[in-house]
């Protein structure tokens, strides 16, 4: 370009190997390509600025250059066209003229020509008839015959009378015709109606496993073509509903759930050893994998086990439940969708109903309708494999069908406890499974903003329930056992409503039990349901964790009971039992160390002793060497010691205990026996490891060795006896001296200087990649943010020099008009003076 | 002699309430030794007077060491007055100047006592341990015993054995604090733990612990806020529905 444009920035020294970017530049150049952009936006915006309308241009290719004027115009007459048409003005009147050959419209016998009616295929083709013809071409045979008539003079006069005839009966016999082919599609829909319903039934026994060749064979033998060609339709759909996702197998599925459990486990094992917590609480994201946030993933999860179970394992009336309940969520959301406001009603309705209904959104027509909906049903079978399933299942089962039709389908959360009572009370256990899975389903958090709070609110409810059931005169522990599942299940979602709601309870136990001790002096064991809810937290929580929010204080808890409460009966023995297997239970992972434990089986054993036989051990709280309940568990009668048979003790035996016979009575007492034994083996394999296992156990050792009168027992009795004893005396005594850790010497703290290694000069030295990345945004930063103040300054520059532009305009217009103005004034003035001068010299 | 009631009652309130008042407090010793050699809980009451009478008055009583070490049984972590015994065994054994086989012997019964203890005894009886090993450096070797025989087949220690010199404790280990290590109470595992590296200078102020109930225990594990609520991720059968469940062998849910 020209050379006295460039600009060249000189450089003092040359370096060798930098590349420099702006060693030329163009001032000029680029300063007037600067001053162009403003000119078509900022003062595009300075000149429009207090304007609020805009004009548009809008005619088609305006400003396309690519497009040709004649095609331009071709588009656009196209476009005026397309607006135009299907538009009818009914002003216009030449718009619409229509050819019509006697009364029909020709436009459309041109259609109809070669389109073969559909109805009409099962009519005999080829022979047409002359009415047919004379109706379709009969304007030119009419023509001929009336030009014969003619010619032929005025003899048949009413020859236009008798064509009126022809046409009628023709008409006639049209609708003849009509009525008859309506008859017949209408038996032909029932045919394939029932076909449909044949079908069904099938299809419920092969359930999709048969090979579709093998069906296609099947489906053949059928006699009628149409049948056929429903079902070469049908399998036609069938072939082109879209790949869902592959259906695992059910290596698959056990792989994956074991990888599942692995992880769960290693984690388990971590929070047991309690050694990396710190760990822990830095990485918030990292959580237990039971921890189930949202209960989104838990539905998911569920889902896959229950079809991994599926493919297993007959499916389990529980798990049956769950099922449905899943089902009837999908088909509640189905309405959602559809937005049908009909909950209410759809308590009654049945399954098959609101298949119909939901076909009858589409807009298929009649005689597909039945195919239409065989297809859709396919589509959502392949997609949700194991509801089809169960759904079969659940037709096969009429019963279910029935028992499911008395509930109502959607529940909403009881406010309070006695409304949730009365929900559940009277109905059988099934019932009132299902009654909390809807109840859960209905009103999942994700559905509404509210629900959280309310199924948390259930979980406490539900146990309630459940130790109101534990604390009645029966106590309905089978009903407990199912109830569990629902907990389970509410406790996922919800761990710290659940956590705090079993807390509470336990609180409030706790509190009581220490009240008592105040009161009385000593503490009784506490009824049926606060076992039951001990043992519900080893179900619900990890009890192998080294803290766990409920777990801990529901040990402590434990350990007061068998330190605090007295033995007065053999109730107080049988639960007292009960918690010995709770502690065994919770510690069975970990190992820990019970002292309280063992404590508690040696005063069970030291009372079924003979009194004053208490040498070479000590009994502690609550068990005394002496006193009056001494020999609570002795049986002396020789025929109950015979007739003894290894029973697992009732639980209601904790409720009542005075109905029963002397002789059960002493039969419990052993079977007390025989399970404090088989506690100490178990204790015994538990705590083997432990270094002063001996010194544990010496005391129940010596107890078993030397003052069970073992001989006395019966034969039975003696096996649950030799194979506690030999759990314990076959240990090998191992002791090692024990050996602090080392600890880590403490380094000293030097003086030297820290000496750091420089690469390169000049350059900054950068600690790490992620300081320099910060750095270098920074600086880019910087730049940005001076460009941008420097476009600013010349952005108000240029306004400036626009306004001042404009004023300078301004000005001199006026100047110049004022100037004119005056101009014409000094004329006229001229002439006027002009004018008298003359008249003065006339 | 009365009876063990008033006799409980009586030793109670002696130390605060008699013995201050009294001219000459020495009149006391019979009563107290005789009270002190009936043994079980009032022995224990005796021991505070004992105490006065001893440290106040001169009193020279032969084979206290041994009567205290023979008072240890696996009751006194269980019993009323357990606060006001410890308090008193803290501060007999304070003197620096016991022999390491005596306060070793201490160390090492109690431990074994504490096997069966409660945990709200255990957490005040390990940092009491940790405390005779502060004072008594020479009975380290329970913790540390590095050049000692690799295997043994019994522990040195004779637990029956009455006079302390002669229970060899002082060749023995604590394994007692290790097993307790595994305890399921996680504030007594951590205070077993603190025995695994060697201990610090200072020693730990087990006033505040003597009280300890079993109550306040659970109080302060309840109160505990949790950041999350790890749960059992095996799925639920039922009531006795887990593997091996001991229960279900045992139980029967009629």
């Amino acid at each position: 370009s020209n050379p006295f444009e460039v600009k060249v920035n000189r450089q003092k020294f040359d370096i060798l190997g930098r590349k420099t970017k702006n060693d030329v530049g163009l001032p000029g150049v680029s300063r007037s390509k600067a001053i162009k952009k403003r000119n078509q936006t900022l003062l595009k915006e300075y000149k429009e600025r207090e304007k609020t309308n805009v004009f548009k241009d809008k005619r088609f290719g305006e400003y396309n250059t690519k497009i040709t004027p004649e095609e331009k115009m071709i588009r656009r007459f196209t476009l005026e066209r397309q607006q135009n048409y299907g538009k009818k003005n009914i002003y216009n009147l030449n718009e619409d003229e229509e050819l019509t050959h006697y009364g029909q419209s020709l436009a459309e016998i041109e259609k109809l020509n070669d389109i073969v009616d559909s109805d009409s295929d099962t009519e005999e083709r080829g022979t047409l008839s002359a009415e047919l013809t004379a109706a379709h071409f009969g304007g030119g045979g009419g023509l001929l015959r009336k030009k014969v008539s003619s010619e032929q003079q005025d003899e048949e006069e009413e020859k236009p009378k008798s064509r009126k005839e022809l046409i009628e009966e023709m008409i006639a016999k049209s609708k003849q015709e009509k009525q008859e082919r309506q008859t017949r599609r209408e038996s032909a829909l029932e045919l394939t109606e029932k076909l449909d319903k044949d079908w069904k039934e099938i299809q419920t026994l092969i359930a999709r496993k048969t090979p579709k060749s093998e069906r296609k064979d099947k489906e053949v033998e059928k006699p009628k073509p149409d049948e056929y060609d429903m079902i070469v339709r049908e399998l036609g759909f069938e072939m082109k509903a879209k790949p869902s996702e592959r259906l695992k197998t059910e290596e698959e599925l056990a792989k994956e759930e074991q990888a599942r459990l692995q992880k769960l486990e290693a984690d388990r094992l971590r929070r047991m050893r309690g050694i990396d917590e710190e760990a822990n609480k830095k990485r918030p994201s990292h959580m237990s994998a039971d921890d189930l946030a949202d209960g989104f993933i838990l539905d998911k999860d569920d889902r896959r086990l229950l079809s991994y179970k599926d493919g297993k394992i007959n499916i389990e009336n529980e798990e049956e439940g769950e099922e449905e309940g899943e089902e009837e969520e999908e088909e509640e959301g189905e309405e959602e969708d559809n937005e049908n406001e009909e909950e209410g009603q759809e308590e009654s309705a049945s399954e098959d109903e609101e298949d119909g209904a939901a076909d009858g959104h589409s807009d298929l027509e009649s005689d597909l309708e039945s195919e239409g909906e065989t297809a859709e049903n396919k589509g959502e079978k392949k997609h949700k494999a194991n509801e089809n399933e169960s759904q079969n299942v659940e037709k096969l089962d009429p019963k279910r069908e029935a028992a499911k039709s008395e509930l109502p389908y959607t529940f909403a959360v009881p406010e309070s406890y006695e409304t949730f009572k009365s929900l559940l009370a009277g109905r059988t256990i099934e019932q009132q499974l299902i009654i909390l899975e809807r109840i859960q389903k209905c009103n999942h958090p994700s559905l509404a903003v509210g629900n959280k709070a309310k199924l948390e609110k259930l979980f406490g409810f539900l146990l309630e329930y459940i130790g109101e059931l534990a604390t009645m005169d029966l106590p309905e522990l089978r009903t407990i056992d199912k109830l569990v599942l629902p907990l389970y299940n509410l406790c996922q979602m919800f761990p710290e409503a659940a956590s705090d709601s079993i807390k509470f309870i336990l609180r409030d136990a706790a509190h009581d039990l220490e009240e008592v001790i105040e009161v009385k002096g000593r503490a009784t064991f506490p009824g049926l349901d606060t076992l039951i809810y001990l043992k519900i937290v080893s179900l619900l929580f990890p009890t192998s964790d080294f803290w766990h929010p409920v777990v801990t204080p529901a040990f402590m808890y434990m350990s007061q009971l068998l330190t605090k409460c007295r033995i007065t009966t053999l109730q107080d023995v049988i639960k007292g039992l009960f918690i010995c297997c709770l502690f065994l239970e919770y510690v069975s992972l970990s190992r820990r160390f019970v002292p309280e434990l063992i404590n508690f089986l040696l005063g069970v054993l030291h009372i079924s002793l003979p009194k004053n036989q208490a040498q070479g051990y000590t009994v502690v709280h609550p068990f005394t060497p002496v006193g009056k309940n001494l020999e609570l568990l002795l049986v002396c009668d020789k025929e109950d010691l015979k007739s003894w048979e290894k029973q697992n003790v009732p639980l209601s035996m904790v409720t009542r205990l005075k109905e029963i016979s002397r002789t059960e009575i002493n039969h419990t007492r052993l079977s007390c026996l025989a399970l404090c034994f088989d506690l100490i083996k178990k204790c015994a394999a538990l705590y083997e490891s432990l270094p002063s296992f001996h010194e544990i156990m010496h005391p129940v050792r010596i107890l078993l060795a030397q003052h069970m009168p073992v001989n006395e027992y019966p034969e039975k009795m003696q096996e649950w006896y030799h194979s506690a004893l030999k759990e314990l005396e076959n240990k090998i005594k191992h002791y090692t001296p024990m050996i602090c850790e080392k600890k880590k010497p403490v380094p000293l703290k030097q003086y030297t200087p820290k000496i750091v290694k420089v690469l390169e000069f000049g350059r900054k030295q950068a600690s790490s990649k992620k300081e320099q990345e910060r750095k270098q945004l920074i600086q880019r930063h910087k730049r940005e943010l001076k460009g941008a103040i420097r476009e600013i300054r010349k952005d108000n520059q240029y306004l400036a020099r626009m306004q001042l532009s404009e004023i300078m305009e301004r000005d001199a217009a006026r100047k110049r008009k004022v100037k004119e103005l005056l101009g014409s004034l000094a004329t006229q003035e001229g002439e006027w003076k002009a004018m008298k001068r003359k008249k003065w010299k006339n | 002699q009365l009876p063990t009631g008033l006799y409980k009652k009586v030793l109670v309130i002696l130390h605060d309430s008699v013995l201050p008042y009294m001219n000459d407090p020495t009149l006391m010793m019979d009563f107290l030794t005789v009270a002190y050699g009936i043994g079980g809980a009032i022995s224990l009451l005796a021991l505070n007077g004992l105490f006065i009478l001893i440290h106040q008055h001169n009193l020279e009583y032969p084979d206290f060491y041994k009567k205290l070490y023979s008072l240890l049984d696996p009751s006194i972590y269980h019993v009323k007055y357990r606060a006001r015994f410890f308090h008193l065994t803290d501060l007999f054994l304070s003197s620096s100047h016991l022999p390491a086989y005596l306060v070793a012997a201490f160390i090492k019964r109690l431990a074994r006592l504490a096997l069966t203890a409660p945990p709200e005894a255990l957490l005040m009886i390990i940092p009491f341990i940790c405390n005779l090993f502060r004072r008594h450096p020479a009975c380290r070797v329970l913790l540390h015993r590095p050049g000692g025989p690799a295997d043994m087949s019994e522990d040195p220690y004779i637990m029956e054995e009455e006079e302390p010199s002669e229970s060899r404790a002082l060749q023995s280990s604590l394994w007692e604090i290790q097993s307790l290590q595994n305890h399921y109470h996680p504030d007594v595992a951590k205070a077993a733990a603190v025995l695994n590296q060697s201990l610090s200078e200072m020693e730990d102020d087990i006033s505040g612990l003597l009280e300890l109930s079993a109550s306040e225990l659970f109080d302060k594990e309840v109160k505990k806020k949790a950041v999350d609520v790890p749960l059992e991720f095996e799925q639920v059968r039922g009531l006795f529905g887990k593997k091996n469940d001991i229960f279900a062998e045992h139980f029967s849910l009629d």
